[in-house]
């Protein structure tokens, strides 16, 4: 296969870009996933393409404190385990008792100080700690150690996201915007191009050109007139209605003019043949446009979906800011001055954020492949 | 049981005239073919009798009605288009099926007539199949079926071969035959750029040019003596040689016109023969072409089986006795001696 590669230079050249851009949209995705699926002690102290290693992590505890020492051989003795209520557990494979140098000596060797103590850690992290005179004080001697922590993998992150951070009710509501936002201008668009495209009605240039202007007008434009005219109405301001009409105004152009291309490059022998075997234009709409311009419809839908599902702008004018209307990309917004620093919060939530749009998108690419009209005219 | 007439029917799209007081009649039960160079308006006409283009003037009517106004679905008639125009998205079955279930027939009357069909056609297995997984003769059949399950009295045809290799369009081009004679009531309009299959299956040959009928007769009438000069030139393979000039004036016309097939090569120059030299010679085997450079231009000699001459020979030629085509300054037939 590299033999055939080689000797096409310029498709070659072709799948280095595909593979190139393929790596650029993965990467960083991989990385938000694995991180979101990580213990949050270690996303701190661990970059995400480490996460299938077993990592060093340098730590310190303290060992009991004197009081539970006991008398054995004339000597008195301290032990213990380093992972006694600890929320972390892994091998030891060094300990020091200066905090320079926790690595000073290896698991399992006995470390003897300058007053004759000797101190043993065990790499499971059981201590033995002696002393020839009584230990004194109230608290445990402090003892640095390295541990090698095995990967570890966790959904706490989106447990935690979903269920206490409102993540899940800002989740619903932004499929409660979308997925109306996305439907109701593809059912208008659909049967204003079929109109549009197939049937003779007066005007019909200067609504297409319409159309066309209008897919220059920048949205922003329209948010203060449209505001004004939704709190004049009274019931549509800061209602889900009233979004559902925002977005579905603010595709339509778009969404005619990418459908009404694609049903007027529909073979026209086709629509003829349907008309000469009686149906009406209903009727062809519904059993001969609607099945076949079926690719466009899945792209504008994506195309639909993925703005509405990313857009901030419109949502904050339109929607209010209560725990019931707050869609994921404000509720993110939130997160990010708040909770800044959790990274565990911030990658599971982000995650999350594109998991939908990426279904959508796998969902319906096949319909993106050419070739549905094939065998309806010669040859094909 | 379906007559068609045409009288002075115009179609102009803006300013371009494309029809030009077509009047014709078409017989119930007749196979009518329209032939003509490319842009000659034959599609239009076709198009204007199935519904699909508007009429500029003039009446069309099929059987004694005027139906001008009447959607194409109510014409009683039924098209097969060019590129079949298969559903893509539809079954075989589908395919067939849809004009009837636009009519509101119940689902077991639509099943049974569906079958017949495909019976007849050939088509029994193929049922289930989408069009793109058929062959091209096959969905040929497909677009056929669809004509004959409504029951419609007129088929209308729009070069439904042109799509079709050389050797299945000869197989077709049967099939077509065989259908008309099996439907000897329902009356076919087929058009075709196609002169064999003009010949082969017309009862009768609507000849147009730039929107105008020239001639209609039966293939052997145009064959045997066309009406001008255009038909004498587009009726048959290779085509008429038309002299002007001295050749024409000894035999009283403009432009004298002769068959290929109708020219003898002689051994010797005499009165009324042509004399050339063999510019180049093609060899069929069943018969051979000669093409002679002549004081009054190419023209063109049709002799049985192999040819003796050779590229550069110089020849004689004469036409048969009685073989001879007049036509007059306006290139219209001159008939009698």
């Amino acid at each position: 296969m590299w033999d055939r590669i080689k000797l096409e230079p310029s498709k070659f050249a072709l799948h280095l870009a595909v593979l190139i851009i393929v790596g650029i949209w993965t990467f960083p995705t991989a990385g938000l996933l694995v991180s979101s699926l990580r213990d949050k002690n270690l996303i701190a102290t661990s970059g995400w393409w480490t996460a299938l290693s077993t990592t060093d992590r340098s730590a310190q505890g303290r060992m009991a404190e004197p009081a539970k020492q006991v008398s054995k051989d004339g000597k008195f003795e301290i032990s213990g385990s380093l992972f006694e209520g600890a929320e972390t557990t892994g091998v030891v494979k060094a300990f020091g008792l200066k905090v320079q140098k926790p690595d000073e000596f290896v698991a399992g060797t006995t470390a003897t100080t300058d007053d004759g103590k000797t101190l043993t850690v065990q790499s499971d992290g059981k201590y033995v700690y002696t002393s020839p005179v009584a230990f004194e004080g109230d608290s445990g001697k402090r003892l640095f150690y390295i541990t090698s922590v095995p990967p570890k993998f966790t959904t706490d992150n989106y447990s935690n996201v979903l269920f206490s951070e409102g993540i899940g009710r800002s989740f619903v509501n932004s499929l409660t915007v979308t997925i109306p936002a996305t439907i109701i201008p593809i059912l208008i668009a659909a049967f204003a191009a079929y109109a549009l495209a197939w049937m003779k009605l007066p005007g019909r240039g200067f609504i297409i050109a319409v159309i066309v202007g209008l897919l220059v007008v920048p949205l922003q434009m329209s948010l203060i007139p449209l505001l004004k005219l939704y709190n004049a109405t009274g019931f549509l301001s800061k209602t889900y209605l009233g979004i559902w009409l925002a977005h579905t105004a603010f595709g339509l152009p778009f969404a005619i003019y990418l459908l009404r291309s694609y049903i007027a490059g529909l073979p026209r022998d086709l629509i003829e043949s349907a008309q000469v075997d009686g149906a009406n234009d209903f009727k062809i709409f519904l059993r001969i446009v609607l099945p076949l311009c079926f690719p466009a419809l899945a792209s504008f839908a994506i195309f639909q979906f993925l703005w509405v599902w990313n857009d901030l702008l419109v949502a904050i004018v339109f929607l209010g800011s209560g725990a019931d209307q707050l869609v994921l990309t404000g509720k993110l917004n939130g997160l990010l001055g708040s909770r800044g620093g959790n990274w565990e919060i911030l990658t599971a939530s982000a995650f999350i954020t594109i998991i939908v749009p990426l279904t959508v998108f796998f969902a319906l690419q096949r319909y993106f492949v050419r070739g549905l009209l094939a065998g309806s005219v010669k040859g094909g | 049981m379906a007559d068609i007439k045409l009288t002075k029917l115009n179609k102009s799209y803006g300013a371009v005239h494309i029809l030009k007081d077509v009047s014709l009649d078409i017989k119930s039960g007749e196979f009518m073919v329209f032939v003509g160079p490319s842009g000659c308006g034959k599609s239009t006409l076709l198009r204007a009798i199935c519904g699909l283009e508007a009429i500029s003037s003039g009446t069309l009517e099929i059987d004694h009605a005027v139906v001008n106004e009447v959607p194409p679905s109510k014409r009683g008639i039924a098209m097969v288009f060019q590129s079949y125009a298969l559903y893509p998205h539809m079954s075989v079955y589908e395919n067939i099926s849809f004009a009837l279930e636009n009519q509101g027939l119940p689902k077991d009357e639509i099943r049974k007539k569906v079958e017949k069909v495909g019976e007849l056609l050939q088509l029994t297995p193929y049922l289930a199949r989408l069009p793109k997984a058929l062959s091209g003769g096959q969905r040929q059949r497909v677009a056929i079926g669809r004509a004959i399950v409504r029951g419609a009295k007129v088929f209308l045809f729009d070069e439904p071969l042109s799509n079709l290799d050389a050797a299945l369009r000869v197989q077709t081009r049967m099939e077509i035959a065989k259908l008309k004679r099996d439907m000897p009531n329902t009356t076919m309009v087929y058009v075709t750029h196609d002169q064999v299959e003009a010949m082969t299956l017309a009862d009768r040959i609507v000849v147009l040019q730039a929107g105008r009928i020239e001639q209609v007769g039966t293939p052997m009438e145009l064959y045997e003596s066309p009406g001008n000069t255009f038909v004498a030139g587009f009726i048959g393979s290779p085509k008429m040689n038309l002299v002007t000039g001295a050749p024409a004036t000894r035999e009283k016309c403009t432009t004298m016109g002769i068959r290929p097939e109708h020219l003898e090569v002689v051994a010797k120059a005499s009165a009324g023969t042509i004399t050339g030299s063999v510019e180049y010679t093609e060899v069929l085997g069943s018969d051979s072409f000669i093409y002679v450079t002549t004081d009054h231009g190419i023209i063109t000699a049709r002799q049985n089986g192999r040819t003796e001459v050779k590229h550069g020979d110089k020849v004689h030629l004469k036409a048969m006795d009685g073989r001879v085509h007049r036509f007059d300054e306006n290139g219209k037939r001159i008939t009698g001696k």
